[in-house]
């Protein structure tokens, strides 16, 4: 399963997730649910600043959610990628850690680079458009 | 009597302690704070005023200003 497809089903199984971005482990996105690249970019680069601060005596945090009056963000990290989260309120934490472990494991070694993607289907379109110009 | 008195005394103190457990978890949720799992297991809150909540909630809030526009 790709990244974006997985993040797709992290939205539509988890009602109490509003946003997520799937990066790899220093920020570089891979999928978002949301419109703004930048914007998805920002979420990735403060998830990886909110794991390198929390990191402590402990070691290498793997999770973590922060919790504000305005909503909580939550942050799982995987070998080689994390996934970042927003939700309202007292979200149920559990179900919500759940089901970002899950998507990072359905996102798997398949995921790739939104950038990479985006090139691939924008080949695939010039390919066609040749094709068509052919025809 | 005297048996009955004290059995009264402690199901009065029962009922408090549990009072003050609900009420103390039940504030406790509202509050800011950061929970932070280890992949040993372990797990460490760091409660609104500590000095990691301090670095790790504006983050937090910048993250969520982001996601929301």
């Amino acid at each position: 399963m790709d990244a974006a497809q997985a993040l797709a089903d992290l939205v539509e199984i988890s009602a109490q997730i509003e946003a997520a971005v799937l990066a790899e482990a220093d920020g570089t996105v891979l999928a978002s649910t949301l419109a703004d690249q930048e914007r998805a970019q920002a979420v990735a680069r403060d998830a990886v600043e909110l794991l390198q601060t929390a990191a402590g005596g402990a070691g290498e945090p793997v999770q973590l959610e922060a919790a504000v009056p305005e909503g909580s963000v939550f942050v799982v990290r995987g070998d080689k990628r994390l996934v970042a989260a927003v939700t309202g309120r007292e979200p149920t934490v559990g179900l919500v850690l759940y089901d970002l472990k899950t998507c990072l494991r359905l996102a798997g070694e398949d995921a790739r680079p939104a950038k990479k993607a985006a090139s691939r289907a924008r080949k695939k379109k010039d390919d066609g458009d040749a094709a068509g110009g052919k025809a | 009597m005297a048996r009955r008195k004290l059995a009264a005394f402690v199901v009065a103190l029962g009922s408090v302690a549990g009072a003050a457990a609900i009420w103390r978890r039940r504030s406790a949720k509202g509050r800011e704070h950061v929970d932070v799992y280890f992949a040993d297991g372990s797990m460490v809150t760091f409660a609104e005023g500590s000095d990691e909540a301090a670095r790790l909630l504006p983050i937090a809030r910048r993250a969520l200003s982001q996601a929301r526009g």
